[in-house]
This record gives structure tokens, C-alpha cells and sequence, in this order.
């Protein structure tokens, strides 16, 4: 990495696509944003930050025992990620203990459950990507199955893209009229999961509640409208990505922590200097020249 | 659709019970409405009204009773879109990134195809419904620049566009100014006269004289239940409060 190379815009960002697995990163990185920046939208307004956090971490040991018995890394993550959040509401009808307590002590059990048995099945499983991420080091099959999840999500998130509004916005309308409620919560349960198992590869089990909320909160702060908040959402993760995986690659630097550090940047801006949201109010800055 | 056959109850509600993990919300609880009945549902906070509302629009499951609702079960009721439920100011995410247009749009997802894409008619409905709660000039306003009362109007619109045939409304006069509150009273008489029905809940003891025929009175059940003029009395208020003297809800005239 010479100095020189990045005098210039151009080969700032020319250079790293001469590389095979840049290029993957690049490509890999932006899809698992997209989709992770789609489901962002409906978390924040749901409130589902810490439960994203929760389901996020405990995917750990389905992704291991995956790994171990040669099973798409997808299938035990799902199963775990929605096992949660059913023990999760189970602790919390059968016992005293207020639930963000549940919540907490529930994700890290299923965290501390994933560490010991990394260290125990001993196989070729890297305990520091699946923590930190390893979008630069991804393998095919790992390729083939980012892509056919984050389809799967975003045809999901599309279908019934009006229904989960209605359901995070008032669900009590959405089971008057009909609508199945139930079905809408663990579709969008389930989303959560897939998006998780897809985003940890970009930046690790640990910061991939990041990717499920910071875009969403950023787009929160610039909008009124829905849709403008998904496809904020959804730029918003993308750019930081593509930020995050040149800044590493020029720098030397871990990329799960660029990417997500990426976000929270473009977070704290929207936060400064949002035009009707934000603590300095663009908007009424320049009414002011006027 | 629209038959109304006057002899038959659009709500019947018999000896529901309500409860939430073994602590008994409601209990025994009895109503019937005909078309075109307001009947107002008064009790203290934790009396069980919003039960007895979750447990008809099927929110929350009886455990015990029977509820029927123009004749069928509230299953079916809720596939034909007969109730409309108006939340109370705060039930709802006031800074949710929604315009009027579309949470009044919401009233016709019910009626929609699997995408909820609006026909015709359902964007016919919804201009109808924004025009007859006066808030035209604010189609695309998000709900979060509303004043209470435009916000409450606009889901009242939003249960004008589902059309239902009953309308339970969670505290319609709370935090509302005085053209709202004209504007909802209007509404009632036209709602009654399409043959509507209306459950609502109020803490306000004048609006049950003012709108009312009928008052069901509850304390985790019915204290009394019949038309206003006969039920609604100091003794009846006094036992549905727990004791409090009405004197003290509605000053010593009463």
C-alpha cells in the first residue's frame, strides 16, 4: 500500500476491484447491507433494537452445531435465533423478572453456549470471523448462500412489505380487519434471523445488531415518509459498506468494525444536521441566509 | 351487505370472561346493541374496558362465554371487516414516518389483495372518509405534525373507509379541541342514522348523557347495563368507582 496510490480519487477506488476477493467483499458486503438496511426500517419502529441484539447473538451455537454437522449455517441459525425469542417470552409468562432482564440474560446464555462449543468441536471454524466478520475471506458456497437468503428476505419484506408496516404501526387494526398478526410477527421474526446469519459475515456475530438498526435510525431522522425511510435505510448501509471495506483495505484496518463505524458516522451526521431532526437544523440554517 | 335486519343484535356478548395468565381481567360480562345504538362503557382505569374492546375485535381470547357479532363468530367479523377500532391518542406511535392518506388507507387493507394495492374504489373511500372528518388539506401531512384532534379525525376517516358497521372507540373525546368534538358529535348522529353501531369508552360522565341511549357501567364486570336515563344514577356511578362519590366526578348538582 504506497501513498501515492490513493492521490488520486480514481485509483483509490479502481485498484482494490483489480481484486478477486475485493470484489467479492465489495458485491457481498453491499447485498447483506441492503437487505440488513430493509429490515432496519421495521425494527426501529418496532422497537425490536434489543431484541435484534438477542436473536443476533444467539444464532452463535446454531451457526457452530451447523458448521459440525456439515448443515447449511442458515438452518441452525434460524432454529436458534427463533428457539430465543420463544424461551424468551416462555421466562417471561412463567416468571417475575422483567424482560429486558429476560431478554439480556437469554441472548448471552445462547452467546456463552456458541463460544464453548467453537471451543469444543474443535473443527475448522474460525472463532474470530464468526465474531469480528470476514467479508474479505468468504467462500463460494458461503457466496451462493448469502445470496439465496437475502433473496428469500427481501422477497419476503417486498409480499408483505404494507403488512408489516401496519403490524409495527398498530397491530390491534391489522387483527380487527383480519390480518393475520401472528403470522406477520414470526415473518418478521424470522427475517431478523436470516438477516443476522447473512450479516455477521460482513461484520461479525457481535456488531450485527448494528447493521439491523443503525440505518434505520438514520433514515428515521430524515424522514416522515415510509418508503423514503426504506430506501435511506437501505442506501445508507450500502454506501457504509462500500466506505467501510475501502477505508480497510487502504488502512489496514478490521472491516466488520470500519463498516459498522462507517454507519454510525453517517448516523451522527443525520443527528447534527438533519433538516427537521437533527440538533443544528440545516434547513433553518440556510432559511436564515435567505 | 348493508341489510339490516333491526331485529337481530349486531353485538351479543354473553358471560365473557377475560383472562391474562390466570389473573382475571373480566369476568361474566353481558352486552347487546342493536343497529344503530351508542352505548357508552364507563368504568375505572383497569375496570376492563380495553379488555372487553380487545375481546371483541378477538385481540384477546375469551376464556369462557360467547361473542357474536351481527349473528357470527368474531372471526368472521373480522373477515368482513364489521368492526372498525379507533385507538385512544396515546395507544398509538404519534412519530411513526405515516401520512393521513395512508393510515386512512389502512382501514381498506382488510378488503385489498395480498400487496394491498389500492383500486379505484378504495382510493374513492378514502378521499370520502378524509372529506367527511375535514382534513382534505392534509392528505400527505405525517400524523407526528397533527394536533390531537386532527390525529383523532383521522382515525376516525380511517374506520369511515373500512365501513364497518361497528365502531368502538377507545376515549374519543380525550385531548381534542372544540372543532374535533363538534366535528365527532356530528359524526354520531350521521353514524347512527346509517345504522352503526358505536361502543365507546369515556371518563367523561357529560358525553354519556350528551350521545348515549344506553351505559354499561364495569368494575372487572357489569355493574349495571341499560338505558342511560334509568341506569346512569349517582348510586350505580358510585359502585362502578369503587366508592368514590359522584359529587366528587361530576360536582354536587348531580
Amino acid at each position: 500500500m504506497e501513498l501515492c496510490s490513493f492521490l488520486t480519487l480514481d485509483s483509490f477506488i479502481t485498484d482494490p476491484l483489480t481484486h478477486d476477493f475485493m470484489r467479492k467483499a465489495l458485491l457481498m458486503s453491499s447485498l447483506v447491507a441492503a437487505v440488513c438496511g430493509f429490515l432496519s426500517s421495521y425494527l426501529t419502529l418496532k422497537g425490536w433494537a434489543l431484541m435484534g441484539d438477542a436473536v443476533s447473538h444467539s444464532v452463535m451455537p446454531g451457526v457452530v452445531v451447523a458448521y459440525a454437522l456439515g448443515l447449511p449455517f442458515s438452518l441452525g441459525a434460524f432454529i436458534f435465533g427463533v428457539g430465543s425469542v420463544a424461551l424468551i417470552g416462555f421466562i417471561k409468562q412463567k416468571s417475575r423478572v422483567k424482560e429486558d432482564t429476560v431478554i439480556g440474560l437469554v441472548f448471552t446464555g445462547f452467546f456463552a453456549l456458541g463460544i464453548v462449543l467453537v471451543s469444543k468441536i474443535k473443527s475448522n471454524i474460525d472463532l474470530h470471523s464468526i465474531l469480528f466478520g470476514s467479508p474479505l475471506g468468504i467462500s463460494l458456497s458461503d457466496v451462493k448462500q448469502t445470496i439465496f437468503i437475502s433473496l428469500l428476505v427481501v422477497i419476503l419484506l417486498s409480499i408483505f412489505r404494507k403488512d408489516l408496516m401496519l403490524y409495527c404501526f398498530d397491530p390491534r387494526h391489522a387483527k380487527t380487519v383480519g390480518i393475520n398478526v401472528f403470522f406477520l410477527h414470526y415473518l418478521l421474526l424470522t427475517c431478523l434471523s436470516l438477516a443476522a446469519v447473512v450479516g455477521l459475515q460482513s461484520v461479525g456475530i457481535i456488531l450485527v445488531v448494528a447493521m439491523l438498526i443503525t440505518p434505520g435510525a438514520t433514515a428515521y431522522l430524515l424522514t416522515d415518509k415510509f418508503d423514503n425511510m426504506t430506501v435511506i435505510s437501505v442506501l445508507s448501509a450500502i454506501i457504509s459498506s462500500l466506505i467501510g471495506i475501502y477505508v480497510s483495505f487502504w488502512f489496514d484496518l478490521e472491516t466488520g468494525g470500519s463498516i459498522v463505524l462507517a454507519q454510525t458516522f453517517i448516523f451522527l451526521f443525520a443527528f447534527l444536521f438533519a433538516p427537521r431532526y437533527g440538533i443544528f437544523k440545516l434547513k433553518k440554517l440556510f432559511a436564515g441566509y435567505k | 351487505m348493508e341489510t339490516i335486519n333491526y331485529q337481530n343484535f349486531r353485538i351479543e356478548a354473553e358471560n365473557i370472561c377475560v383472562d391474562y395468565n390466570g389473573k382475571v381481567a373480566l369476568y361474566d360480562a353481558n352486552l347487546r346493541l342493536k343497529p344503530g345504538q351508542i352505548c357508552g362503557l364507563v368504568g375505572m382505569n383497569g375496570a376492563g374496558k380495553t379488555t372487553f374492546f380487545n375481546a371483541l375485535t378477538g385481540f384477546v381470547n375469551i376464556s369462557k362465554g360467547k361473542i357474536r357479532i351481527n349473528g357470527e363468530s368474531v372471526r368472521s367479523a373480522q373477515k368482513d371487516q364489521t368492526i372498525a377500532y379507533v385507538p385512544q391518542n396515546e395507544g398509538i406511535d404519534s412519530q411513526f414516518p405515516i401520512s393521513v392518506w395512508d393510515v386512512v388507507m389502512m382501514g381498506r387493507y382488510g378488503s385489498m389483495n395480498i400487496f394491498r394495492s389500492p383500486r379505484e374504489s378504495d382510493v374513492q373511500a378514502v378521499k370520502d372518509a378524509i372529506e367527511r372528518v375535514d382534513l382534505t388539506d392534509h392528505l400527505s401531512t405525517p400524523i407526528g405534525n397533527l394536533s390531537g384532534g386532527q390525529r383523532k379525525r383521522t382515525f376516525l376517516a380511517r374506520a369511515i373507509a373500512q365501513r364497518a358497521s361497528i365502531l368502538l372507540l377507545d376515549e374519543p373525546f380525550a385531548g381534542v379541541d372544540i372543532r374535533t368534538e363538534k366535528l365527532i358529535s356530528e359524526l354520531f348522529i350521521q353514524f347512527k342514522n346509517e345504522g352503526k353501531t358505536i361502543l365507546l369508552s369515556t371518563h367523561d360522565m357529560i358525553h354519556v348523557r350528551e350521545f348515549c341511549d344506553l351505559v354499561l357501567l364495569i368494575n372487572k364486570t357489569v355493574v349495571a347495563y341499560g338505558e342511560t336515563s334509568e341506569v346512569f344514577t349517582p348510586e350505580n356511578i358510585t359502585t362502578t368507582f369503587g366508592g368514590i362519590s359522584p359529587d366528587f366526578l361530576f360536582g354536587p348538582e348531580s
